[in-house]
């Protein structure tokens, strides 16, 4: 088991004929991913990847041809929100937006589709989802990771891979890793994936990381409280960050009413999960977690 | 990306919302003929001089100053111009003021706060208003939350009139105030689509004594990643209200954030180098910068980070924190060593490097012959870049 994604997805990759598109989608077959198609409009009939992977002109198309069921997008910024609204359109189940840079007022829309057809999106503006030796969907680097039980949730790219690779050190494989963005506005919370990580039997822990900007690590805070059995550790970034800046993420910014890491840190703390100070105490810190 | 007031007025009067109207001087010559110009156009012999900076609090800073006649003017405009403003949000050094705005001045009945925008865990726009305008917003939030009045815009939707009649009833309009009241919501919301605004913001919006009503002050923030479609827009950018440093490292396409600090840090994703940042004060260091160089961390972006980061002079240790995913560390390595190379090492350097091919990364580093101290993890690399910044 694992969440979201596994073996058996079938994946469409939106822009695959693009540089980033050919070599994620290049990586991600490598890596084992079932890339079943890929999209670029104008393009279709043609074969991507070295011949290995047929190009379609739409996601319908793609879809009706090969049942896909998961869709990974690499299109630029200007068209990547009408991306997601095509995927979703299509009936794609899970789609995942590694583009950054999306305005924010595409977004709101885009988010409002996704949700009324029921379609789960992951980012945009993230490194995307793995599920260890299944399927990698997105730029993580797939040689950090470690089969076992601890999931990963994250809104950063490097941090998350800092993570992983702490876990390892420690004697910690992963079942699923997830980085859902650190843009304002983004497909699935971290309540949502938190709740599929405390549904699967396989993992037995969960690494939340959140930084400073927007309330959901607090939402999720008080979520794990209520509801989860699980062990949870907590990092929240940009303890130095200075106020009305925004650092690197679109969402990343400290505007007032616990949005800071300070405040994070204390909601984490009240609602139960063992939160760390420093970067450096994840993996200590989630194995003291297991053997309590 | 912010814009002055004077100009957020001019977008407010091309979507029909009725602004306290000027004209701005940037040259004190042009004072007399430009305060004659507001006195004549506007009917008006009181005007109000505003000095034009993105800070917010120009009011209690003195940057306001109401103006019963010419003379008057004329001496404030002159004490405005070249000033350096202080505000809570500029910080004691203040900024300096280019422009100042010259504006007709009304007789005021009331004030009221309005502002739009993302209420980030609903996902959707929220349109906010209050009677008690005037006063910093965050304030009445904490303080009495039952005079906000607030709606929820449906994006696919958008902004129905039924919406904007809650709000100005909420507000006690009667009469053709209210009528003008809703058209401005309306026009208000408009705006905020129509320029991808993150935030719309008019403290106060004022109620005259002859019942007219009109937007005495304009904030904006725009969506940086939406300017492409705003060509307009963007180019109403003010370089001269940006930190040099960090406009100069935006030329490189470098996200850099200038802090007080002394322990310089060059990292790459934003969420590692915040974390960076934190690490370092934890072992006992101030942060000078917040610096991602991305994805690539190629020789030459790295060569560049290294000129941004020294180019303050208050960095007197550097610590370079890579995780190498796509990239491969031995690159970076070779990358700093080249950098290292053509600008000298004029301060400590400690780097860590983590993930595809670091072990020839490090014996690339300690092959180099350079004095750059090589760290296993990152409470390594900070205490390490602590202990160098004692020594130095």
């Amino acid at each position: 088991m694992s969440i979201l994604v596994n073996k058996y997805s079938r994946v469409i990759v939106q822009g695959i004929t693009g540089s980033e598109g050919t070599f994620h989608a290049t990586q991600m077959l490598e890596y084992g991913t079932n890339v079943v198609a890929g999209v670029t409009p104008g393009k279709g009939g043609q074969m991507a990847l070295d011949g290995k992977v047929p190009v379609y002109n739409s996601v319908e198309e793609a879809r009706a041809e090969t049942n896909a069921n998961v869709s990974i997008i690499f299109v630029p910024p200007p068209f990547a929100a009408e991306a997601i609204i095509e995927a979703s359109e299509a009936g794609v189940e899970l789609v995942v937006c590694i583009t950054e840079g999306v305005p924010v007022h595409d977004m709101v829309k885009a988010k409002r589709i996704i949700d009324q057809n029921g379609t789960r999106l992951i980012g945009p503006n993230c490194p995307g989802i793995i599920t260890v030796d299944e399927c990698k969907l997105g730029i993580m680097p797939g040689f950090i990771c470690q089969k076992g039980n601890i999931g990963v949730l994250s809104k950063s790219g490097t941090l998350t891979y800092e993570a992983i690779g702490q876990l390892v050190n420690v004697g910690l494989g992963q079942t699923t890793a997830i980085g859902i963005g650190g843009d304002p506005v983004i497909g699935t919370t971290m309540i949502e994936a938190l709740n599929l990580f405390e549904a699967d039997p396989e993992t037995e822990g969960v690494v939340v990381i959140g930084e400073i900007g927007g309330q959901m690590e607090n939402e999720a805070a008080r979520w794990v409280k209520d509801n989860m059995t699980k062990s949870v550790v907590g990092f929240i970034a940009g303890q130095t960050a200075p106020p009305g800046r925004r650092m690197g993420h679109a969402g990343a910014i400290v505007s007032g009413g616990d949005d800071t890491a300070e405040a994070k840190m204390r909601i984490m703390t009240e609602c139960g999960i063992a939160v760390c100070e420093s970067v450096a105490e994840i993996g200590d810190k989630m194995k003291a977690a297991l053997s309590n | 990306m912010k814009i002055h007031e004077y100009q957020g007025k001019n977008i407010f009067k091309s979507y029909g919302i009725p602004i306290q109207d000027g004209y701005v001087i940037e040259d004190i010559n042009d004072a007399p003929a430009t305060i004659e110009k507001v006195q004549h156009e506007f009917s008006t012999e009181a005007v109000v001089v505003k000095a034009q900076i993105h800070a917010g609090g120009r009011g209690k800073g003195g940057g306001v100053k109401y103006s019963p006649n010419t003379e008057q003017a004329l001496e404030n405009a002159q004490n405005m111009l070249g000033m350096n403003l202080s505000t809570h949000q500029t910080g004691a050094e203040g900024q300096k003021v280019r422009k100042v705005y010259i504006t007709e001045a009304l007789d005021i009945k009331k004030e009221y706060y309005c502002a739009i925008t993302l209420d980030r865990s609903q996902t959707k726009d929220v349109f906010m208003v209050s009677s008690e305008g005037g006063v910093e917003i965050e304030k009445v939030a904490a303080e009495t939350p039952e005079k906000i009045i607030k709606v929820w815009i449906d994006p696919l939707v958008g902004m129905k009139s039924f919406q904007a009649r809650k709000l100005a009833f909420g507000l006690g309009f009667s009469g053709d105030a209210f009528k003008t009241a809703v058209k401005v919501f309306m026009k208000m919301y408009a705006c905020y689509v129509g320029t991808d605004a993150t935030i719309v913001e008019i403290n106060p919006l004022v109620l005259t004594e002859d019942d007219r009503i009109v937007a005495l002050d304009a904030k904006f923030n725009f969506d940086g990643n939406a300017m492409y479609r705003h060509k307009d827009i963007a180019d109403l950018r003010d370089i001269h209200e940006e930190d040099p440093t960090e406009l100069e490292a935006s030329k490189y396409d470098l996200n850099y954030i200038k802090l007080d600090g002394n322990v310089g840090c060059m990292v790459n994703g934003a969420g590692l180098a915040m974390a960076t940042m934190d690490i370092i004060k934890l072992a006992g260091g101030e942060p000078a910068n917040f610096l991602d160089v991305g994805g690539a961390a190629s020789a030459e972006t790295v060569k560049n980070g290294f000129k941004i980061i020294l180019s303050d002079d208050h960095v007197k240790a550097i610590l370079i924190n890579i995780f190498g995913g796509i990239v491969r560390c031995d690159r970076v390595a070779n990358g700093v060593i080249q950098a290292v190379k053509e600008l000298g090492l004029k301060v400590p350097v400690v780097v860590r490097l983590e993930g595809t091919n670091a072990k020839e990364a490090k014996t690339i580093l300690s092959e180099s012959g350079l004095a750059i101290i090589p760290a296993n993890d990152m409470k390594d690399a900070a205490q390490k870049v602590v202990n160098a910044l004692i020594k130095s």
